[in-house]
């Protein structure tokens, strides 16, 4: 209880709220960051992370060909790509899962800046994974590189490989986001674009289309170890609309207005 | 100083199925508020209403005058439990206080004090959730809700899995609180526990308020009740004494005056009396129970329609 309240002006039995000042949006992040680091999954799901990147890239030095900084970098694009997405989607699902959301959201009423505070902890864990695969990938390129291991490095390719990696994480929070459970996050958010793939280069009507609502075909030159044209940089922007902005607003707009049990 | 919470016209439906119809109360600082109900009365839908976690279709809910969603970091004026077992099976004791008191912006020492108020122990904080009793979960979601060292409680079956010792721990930290100023709304589905911790009452059942007032009003049993052999024999005599008397339908009456006045108005007119004794029933106790058994009634056939 608060000590001898000098509301001299408040009606008895009303709240003073002058003095009162909204929870920081960077505590929020801190919060979430932390949610992420103090149970077994989150925690053992960021462990998985490092071995991963590690483990891929001590394969490179063994077998790979030609091993050059780029290729390094590539190689740890697969493996995060797979776990980025879970890392997503945990951020969002646990909190329905484990029922927190309900503390979360008495805690911090505006829904939205929770929401929008899980997007950045997101973005600064998939930025930690990618600053993580580059450290790495330099090192290993330093100790076991070839002799011209650097000569195609440049910083719009490790922008690239930053987009790429935001855009998983993202993608499985989005998913995360429009199911609110694990289960069907997880599943969809890998099945649903691989199937999309699948069924659009099938489909030969789709092929001129295809570039600009698959994200697998949209990101693939993400992947190649070249720098995109303006062309491909408008496929993966479209497809991001799609696949992540589009069912971001659908999730943040049902969060909002939803009952919380 | 305590706050007020306020209930106006509340309703919540889902589909055609009304949870909370109508609903008005106050609960008032420095009073334990018993909110008391059948599972299923709208107890907890009223309490999540109250904190914005569920949009009424009609009426608002304030807490001292303000929505809880206007209220910028909420939780160092309104302390919540909602259910005790809405925490994460995986977080150590110790980290859901962590958590909760990060975002409130309390230190690491609050979540020691709140920890040692509640009675977990060093070794009971470290272990996971999923480890934890009903009674433990209860401890820790109170201590979530004190956190913040609010002035108002809103507190959903706080005392749901405590044994009678934690009972009986409950209602002197409520107490306590409410001496303080503090506001204390809890809600329960056994009137005993409500009896025991609450100074005020509102009695719920299907949605819809049907009793409210202090302990002492809902809980006395004021009154007679007399059954005469000639009703309108001892109505007339009750007039003419200038006692009024209610009709209880069985030949009987119901009055608020006292046996013996009943019994000389009734003994001045020669009036032949079968039965006179204080009044029982009336009271909360019969209330609550014809409401528990109506709704036990309707699940019975709800289930009758499933099959």
């Amino acid at each position: 209880m608060n000590v001898a309240t000098p509301h001299g002006s408040v009606a008895p039995g009303t709240l003073d709220l002058t003095a009162d000042k909204p929870v920081p949006f960077g505590r929020l992040v801190k919060v979430e960051l932390r949610k992420m680091l103090d149970t077994r999954a989150g925690l053992w799901l960021l462990i998985s992370i490092v071995l991963l990147t590690g483990l891929v890239l001590v394969i490179f030095l063994i077998n790979a060909d030609d091993k050059s900084f780029v290729n390094a970098m590539q190689a740890t694009a697969t493996p995060q790509g797979i776990l980025l997405p879970v890392l997503g989607i945990l951020l969002v699902t646990s909190e329905w899962s484990q029922r927190t959301a309900m503390v979360t959201f008495t805690l911090e009423p505006h829904r939205g800046k929770v929401l929008w505070s899980k997007v950045t902890a997101a973005v600064l864990l998939g930025l930690a994974a990618v600053v993580l695969a580059l450290v790495v990938a330099s090192a290993v390129t330093a100790v076991g590189g070839t002799s011209d291991a650097w000569h195609d490095a440049s910083l719009q390719l490790v922008l690239q490989y930053v987009v790429l990696q935001l855009l998983s994480v993202l993608g499985g929070l989005v998913f995360g986001l429009l199911f609110l459970n694990t289960a069907a996050a997880i599943v969809t958010s890998y099945a649903l674009p691989i199937a999309f793939s699948i069924i659009t280069s099938l489909v030969s009507s789709f092929h001129k289309v295809q570039p600009w609502v698959d994200p697998g075909t949209a990101q693939t030159p993400l992947q190649s170890g070249e720098i995109l044209s303006g062309k491909e940089w408008s496929h993966v922007i479209v497809t991001s609309l799609i696949w992540v902005v589009l069912p971001f607003a659908i999730g943040m707009w049902r969060v909002l207005r939803a009952e919380v049990k | 100083m305590g706050r007020v919470i306020t209930l106006e016209n509340v309703t919540k439906r889902y589909g055609a199925f009304t949870a909370v119809d109508d609903v008005s109360f106050t609960a008032q600082p420095g009073r334990v508020t018993g909110f008391l109900g059948p599972n299923g009365a709208g107890k907890s839908t009223s309490m999540r209403v109250m904190v914005g976690l569920t949009p009424p279709n009609g009426g608002r809910a304030t807490i001292g005058g303000h929505l809880y969603s206007q209220i910028p970091n909420p939780a160092r004026h309104v302390g919540v439990l909602l259910d005790a077992s809405a925490q994460h099976a995986g977080r150590t004791g110790r980290e859901v206080l962590r958590i909760s008191a990060d975002t409130m912006g309390v230190g690491p020492k609050r979540v020691e004090e709140m920890l040692e108020l509640v009675g977990l122990s060093g070794n009971e904080a470290k272990r996971r959730v999923r480890n934890y009793s009903l009674g433990m979960r209860q401890r820790l979601g109170i201590a979530n809700a004190f956190l913040g060292d609010p002035s108002v409680l809103i507190l959903d079956e706080p005392v749901n899995g405590l044994d009678p010792a934690g009972i009986h721990w409950m209602r002197g930290l409520l107490r306590q609180f409410a001496s303080q100023g503090g506001t204390v709304l809890l809600s329960s589905h056994l009137l005993h526990e409500v009896e025991m911790i609450a100074d005020d009452m509102i009695l719920i059942g299907r949605g819809k308020i049907v009793a409210q007032g202090t302990k002492a009003e809902l809980l006395q049993t004021r009154g007679t009740y007399v059954k005469p052999e000639d009703p309108a024999a001892l109505l007339q005599a009750l007039q003419g004494a200038g006692v009024e008397a209610i009709p209880s339908g069985d030949g009987g009456f119901r009055s608020e005056a006292e046996p013996i006045d009943i019994g000389r108005a009734a003994a001045a007119a020669g009036v032949v009396l079968i039965e006179l004794k204080p009044a029982e029933g009336a009271g909360l106790e019969e209330m609550f129970l014809q409401l528990t058994s109506d709704d036990a009634r309707e699940s019975i056939t709800a289930q009758g329609v499933q099959v």
